[in-house]
């Protein structure tokens, strides 16, 4: 032990759920992971290329607080296809991955005591960020039979009205789950009526199967009591350069520009670069992973189907989110991984209606996605 | 279903099986099976075949790329040169391009001795062959969309958020 004390916010804040599957899931060499987060793909060549050319060319100084003004340019113009407006020069903040994004939005925009309400089962960093912020998350569990969507209903009955901020993320990790224009319209009038403020986390708004992505800040009187999140993650397969942006008004993502400049200062460089020639030049390899990951959702949905596995029709991210054969997901996981070797993490690790389903990335190739439901079966059968 | 959508699957890996075929394009077996067979039956679909790593198979053959430059005349056109060229089947490929010769024209046999023999008595002799030059494939980094590199290691952690 040394002399230093944990803070009581950091020690309030448990180790993620995922942590203990992950230690079970590294202890094998055999195993089959369904289990991942991030996609099985490399960035582009094009991209990695305008890095490596960044780094030859000498570019390895910091850039503008906000991102380099080409980088921020080009986000403006990218996300047009959503919709989506944003100047430049002060309603775009280039950060270290989406990541970053989330912490500088609560700790800029909240209070200690403010109430957030976060959308769940919900990707884990939400909820700890909310806490280290020194506000106060509110749970919003969606439900299963809504096919994970989120409806007004479910707000009103988790309190979320007295919330000052609410949290979503659409499409999802960890349910796949998809909003249309509807149901979004019948959350941004909720979000209106009760004066709240949106963090619309939109990692995953390229990987939608069905019908075109939807920004909730795209919908009437919302532009200016949301903050969009979004990256070069998941659709341009880039997790490791970590870059991600903040799309809002001026006087919100100065406030978070405020933080990142003292604690960041600007997000790397490098892939600021590979960013720029990502969003220039990559929009068909995007289009071609998109493709890949439509097929195997529609392969493992078929599977599962065909193992009488009850699974929403989820139509965005990497994911499926089915129920689990053995209510206790997490006991289900573990015998799983233990007799056939196959990684899937149990829900509840994600929080509020989580609990009884297992997230499934299908970010993995064909071949072991075919030897997973293989082994998937087997172990259903002998039961 | 789409034959576009049927045909990007079978070129990424046409030993997919019919069942999975379905299930990947949300569609039953039989779906699959007779568009299967319509693209066959069109020709649309010449043929399916593995992609070999000509450096880890035992009977390792020799390839070469020989350009082939014609003269045509009033009778003859480059569909009766082909015509007659693809008859050998020696030759594995065979294209008419563009630029300073006529046909890039794959060949392959068992022995370096083999291909140049084959190159000097059956194809040079052929009357409207004006001039071959041999190019001996030395190395193959890439073949048919796929690149001859070792396993693709997977270095993400096995579960993450």
């Amino acid at each position: 032990m040394s002399e230093f004390h944990v803070s009581e916010r950091v020690g309030s804040v448990p180790p993620s759920g995922i942590r203990k599957f992950f230690e079970l899931a590294e202890e094998r060499d055999d195993v089959v992971s369904l289990g991942v987060g991030e996609p099985d793909f490399s960035a582009p060549w094009r991209a990695r290329e305008a890095a490596i050319g960044a780094l030859e060319r000498g570019r390895t100084s910091y850039t503008a607080n906000r991102g380099t003004r080409e980088l921020r340019e080009e986000v403006a113009r990218y996300v047009q296809r959503f919709d989506l407006t944003y100047d430049a020069d002060d309603e775009i903040l280039v950060t270290a991955g989406a990541s970053e994004a989330i912490d500088l939005a609560f700790r800029a925009l909240c209070d200690p005591g403010d109430g957030v309400a976060v959308v769940q089962p919900s990707y884990v960093s939400y909820v700890p960020g909310v806490t280290f912020a020194g506000a106060e998350p509110i749970p919003v569990p969606t439900r299963a039979e809504d096919g994970f969507e989120l409806t007004p209903e479910v707000l009103r009955a988790s309190g979320a009205a007295d919330a000052e901020m609410l949290v979503l993320c659409y499409p999802n990790n960890p349910t796949g789950a998809t909003m249309d224009r509807a149901g979004l319209e019948a959350v941004a009038e909720f979000v209106r009526d009760h004066d709240l403020t949106v963090l619309s986390d939109e990692i995953y708004a390229e990987l939608t199967y069905e019908g075109e992505h939807t920004s909730i800040a795209a919908l009437p009187g919302m532009r200016e009591r949301t903050v969009v999140l979004n990256g070069f993650s998941k659709a341009y397969a880039m997790t490791g350069l970590r870059l991600g942006y903040a799309l809002g008004p001026a006087d919100a993502v100065g406030a978070m520009n405020r933080v990142h400049q003292y604690t960041m200062l600007s997000a790397p460089t490098t892939a600021q670069h590979a960013a720029l020639t990502a969003l220039r030049e990559c929009d068909d390899e995007v289009r071609s992973m998109c493709a890949q990951y439509d097929r195997r959702r529609r392969f493992v949905l078929a599977r599962f189907r065909e193992m009488g596995i009850d699974c929403p029709e989820a139509t965005g991210a990497f994911y499926l989110f089915p129920e689990s054969p053995d209510p206790d997901a997490g006991a289900f996981a573990e015998a799983l991984l233990d007799a056939e070797g196959v990684a899937m993490v149990p829900g509840d690790a994600f929080g509020a209606g989580g609990a009884g389903h297992l997230r499934v990335s299908y970010a993995t190739g064909m071949d072991d996605l075919r030897t997973a439901m293989n082994r998937l079966e087997r172990f259903l059968d002998e039961r | 279903m789409e034959r576009s959508d049927l045909l990007d699957l079978l070129r990424e890996d046409a030993r997919t099986s019919t069942a999975d075929l379905a299930r990947m394009l949300d569609t039953d077996e039989a779906t699959v099976q007779a568009e299967l067979d319509a693209l066959e039956a069109d020709g649309a679909v010449r043929g399916y075949r593995a992609v070999l790593d000509p450096d880890r198979v035992e009977d390792e053959r020799v390839e070469a790329v020989v350009e082939l430059d014609v003269t045509l005349d009033r009778e003859t056109g480059y569909e009766d040169i082909a015509r007659r060229l693809v008859q050998f089947d020696e030759i594995r490929g065979l294209r008419l391009v563009s630029g300073d010769y006529d046909f890039a024209v794959d060949v392959e046999a068992d022995s370096m001795r083999a291909v140049s023999r084959f190159v000097s008595d059956q194809v040079a002799p052929v009357p409207e062959v004006t001039k071959t030059v041999t190019h001996f494939v030395m190395q193959t980094y890439k073949e048919a969309g796929i690149a001859f590199e070792d396993g693709d290691d997977d270095d993400r952690l096995s579960v993450t958020p």
